[in-house]
């Protein structure tokens, strides 16, 4: 509608992308052949124990063909027939929102603790990799989805959710692993083979095909992709949307929830201040240099909220997902200018103030009368947003020693008042993003505390 | 004799390699201890240290693509000028008429590569508890690399100047106008002032201090063309090379106790 859907490249090109497929499927295959596993069918079919090679032979062939297809019918793009389908991508652009990502991005998170002995066996692992890969391939028969992740300052993005995937998996099998030899009093799988070694062969070695091979990736990526280059910088023409470099899209995002010198200016702050604070607020001896989830499970699970949830999916919304206006799209969504967004946020001090029965006793918001001193507005200011101002000091002030006498009552047994009072401090302004989104969505709250006056919302 | 080892044997040769190659044991001991360059490591490391599955390469990597992206750096400063009139020329030049000129996309990728390298590293060395006692300091030394490596692709991306980079770097620089105190549109600024006359202004700010104006404009692409070629890296090469030295200090790669 917008674009053609595809062209003979795009054809031509998914075609090498299930050739890979194939290919990786067919090594898979005399992997799981050689293993012997078998597999039983359900009763419906008898029952009978097949091997799995069989069924990944069977994959892998139907790949084949989906890969001839694509290699044979580039020619004829418009009535190619191997496309996302259309239910589905109604279906998703219109369950795609803000709120929807999130939670979903959450839940995963969730899932994956909960689930992860069972998500580190090898088939699991390879099968949702497969299942991506081919999603990936479908999607980009869409025209608006193409526009977005064939940028190609966009294509590292997509790298890196496909390469933290594998090493958040890696982490989970190798943690899984020790956690069992931990509960069994064997040894763990870094005091396995750890004797000394000569650098010179062994890393020496290592080193240098490693460096061949990146080497190599950063060429064939260069040869492949070029470096974009728009039109001359222009002080006028503003696009639509202004974005900061892919890295920072975590922060900009944050700028939907926050002001600026919070999103841009304190948070970060705090964040790399918290990165720095790790290692001496955290008193647990156990997990020093091996793989382990069960001895740092507090630990590792708010690391991972914070670089899983909080960071990279929030980078992914902010580049695919965050179009003109900063409005949200579907990832199959044309990104249209005109596209309309209800905007009406109320302050907490409005809900207080003009949204109460206090609006009909005092008629509405407390200001200050015309011609009175700095000072006197500054009383009216803090009436107005007294409520808030309470809320946010309650939230540093009063939530630490209580969480500290209740549920975290161990932990602050063991850390001391000074370790206790920073980690608190720093959980709670990591939670004060998620806090704010959800009141947001619920309540379209903009800010708990609003003086415009002073350029101190929060 | 063979043409290996009469190159070998010659004068020239045991010059400049203070021993002879590292086919036995013992020379390969030699040679971690007398080549300048092998000498950051040690000579003989426990097997889980250097195994993949363990640091995932992912530090070794990222100072590679640091390397990497020096080399190239330095042969993108022979095309480039940092003003107004140049800068985009410069960069349409390279594309359309320099030789073999992949230069720009090694060193864009490269980057993109070296700021998902440094997560990963990161992530790394705290799913391993590697920041435990006693390398706490050494982590404190990766994030100011962490940042410094953000501020250097930032830094970067203005300087092709086309409207990519301007707008992007307008973006990220515009919230430095809400530093508290600092930037003229940030809370408490005001308290700043002396007999009424604000002291930050948007002509003083940490805004202003950034892009050396009010506006991304010509002092900025100097200022920024600066921090990218030298003042970073600089500091960054320094901190590597503690970064390195701790490693070795503190014990070597983590390992169960
Ligand atoms: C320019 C950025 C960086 C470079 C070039 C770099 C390089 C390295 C290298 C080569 C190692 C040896 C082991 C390995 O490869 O994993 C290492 C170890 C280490 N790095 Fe980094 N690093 C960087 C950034 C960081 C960051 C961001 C952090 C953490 C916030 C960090 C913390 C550490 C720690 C604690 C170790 C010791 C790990 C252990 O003993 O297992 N580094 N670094």
């Amino acid at each position: 509608m917008h674009g053609k859907e595809l062209t003979e490249h795009v054809v031509f090109g998914l075609g090498w992308i299930y050739l890979i497929l194939v290919v990786m499927n067919a090594a898979w295959t005399v992997r799981s052949y050689k293993s012997r596993r078998h597999f039983e069918l359900p009763e419906v079919f008898g029952g009978a124990e097949v091997p799995t090679a069989g069924i990944w032979a069977a994959y892998t062939a139907i790949l084949m063909m989906i890969a001839t297809a694509h290699f044979t019918g580039a020619s004829n793009p418009d009535d190619f027939l191997l496309t996302m389908p259309d239910v589905i991508r109604n279906w998703i652009n219109l369950m795609a929102n803000p709120v929807s990502f999130f939670a979903a991005s959450t839940g995963l998170f969730c899932l994956m603790i909960m689930f992860r002995r069972w998500l580190v066996q090898d088939h699991i692992g390879w099968l949702l990799l497969n299942a991506s890969l081919v999603f990936t391939a479908l999607s980009m028969t869409d025209y608006d989805f193409r526009q977005i992740v064939g940028k190609p300052d966009n294509v590292p993005i997509v790298a890196m959710l496909f390469i933290v995937g594998f090493f958040t998996w890696l982490y989970f099998k190798k943690a899984v692993e020790n956690d069992d030899r931990i509960d069994q009093g064997r040894p763990l799988l870094e005091q396995e083979n750890n004797e000394k070694v000569l650098v010179w062969p062994d890393l020496v070695y290592t080193e240098l095909i490693c460096m061949v091979v990146v080497t190599a990736g950063l060429v064939l990526w260069g040869i492949a992709l070029q470096a974009p280059l728009e039109e001359p910088a222009s002080s006028v023409k503003t696009p639509n949307p202004s974005k900061a470099p892919w890295y920072f899209l975590g922060l900009q995002e944050m700028l939907v929830y926050f002001d600026p010198w919070l999103a841009g200016v304190v948070l970060p702050s705090i964040i790399l201040v918290g990165l720095m604070a790790i290692p001496y607020i955290d008193f647990n001896k156990l997990g020093n240099g091996y793989y382990t989830f069960n001895q740092r499970k507090f630990a590792v699970i708010t690391f991972m909220f914070g670089f899983l949830p909080l960071w990279v999916a929030m980078i992914i919304l902010g580049t695919f997902l965050r179009g003109p206006n900063w409005n949200f799209f579907g990832i199959y969504e044309f990104w249209d200018v005109h596209k309309l967004e209800a905007l009406n946020n109320v302050n907490l001090s409005e809900y207080l103030w003009v949204y109460s029965p206090l609006n009909s006793m005092f008629g509405g918001l407390p200001t200050a009368p015309a011609g009175a001193g700095a000072l006197e507005g500054a009383g009216y200011i803090f009436l107005r947003e007294g409520l808030g101002i309470v809320l946010v000091l309650m939230y540093f002030f009063a939530l630490p020693p209580i969480l500290a006498g209740t549920v975290f009552r161990r932990f602050y047994l063991r850390m001391g008042f000074l370790r206790f009072m920073v980690l608190a401090n720093l959980a709670l302004w990591m939670a004060s993003l998620p806090i704010k989104m959800v009141l947001r969505w619920s309540v379209n709250m903009k800010y708990i505390v609003a003086i415009p006056e002073y350029f101190f919302n929060i | 004799m063979s043409v290996g080892d009469y190159i070998r044997n010659s004068q020239i040769w045991k010059s400049i390699f203070r021993h002879p190659a590292p086919y036995d044991r013992r020379n390969r001991v030699i040679v971690m201890l007398t080549n300048f360059f092998l000498h950051l490591h040690p000579v003989n490391v426990r097997q889980q240290g250097i195994s993949l599955s363990y640091t995932w390469c992912m530090g070794g990597i990222t100072f590679f693509l640091f390397l990497v992206e020096t080399i190239t750096g330095v042969l993108l400063m022979f095309y480039y000028r940092p003003t107004l009139e140049w800068a985009f020329n410069d960069i349409l030049a390279l594309r359309d008429v320099v030789t073999l000129g992949i230069m720009r996309e090694i060193h864009r990728w490269g980057a993109h590569a070296m700021v998902i390298t440094v997560w990963l590293h990161m992530y790394r060395v705290f799913l391993t508890g590697s920041y435990k006692p006693p390398r706490e300091f050494n982590w404190v030394v990766g994030v100011l690399l962490l940042v410094l490596t953000l501020l250097l692709s930032f830094t970067g991306y203005l300087l092709p100047w086309d409207q990519l980079a301007i707008w992007a770097i307008t973006v990220g620089s515009n919230m430095a106008r809400a530093t508290p105190f600092l930037g003229h549109e940030g809370p408490g600024y005001q308290i700043l002032n002396i007999g009424g006359y604000d002291l930050i202004t948007n002509a003083s700010d940490a805004r202003f201090i950034l892009l050396g104006g009010r506006f991304v404009g010509e002092e900025t692409l100097n200022r920024f063309y600066i921090l990218h070629c030298v003042a970073i890296p600089l500091v960054v090469a320094t901190l590597i090379a503690i970064h390195f030295w701790r490693v070795r200090k503190d014990g070597g790669i983590s390992q169960p106790l």
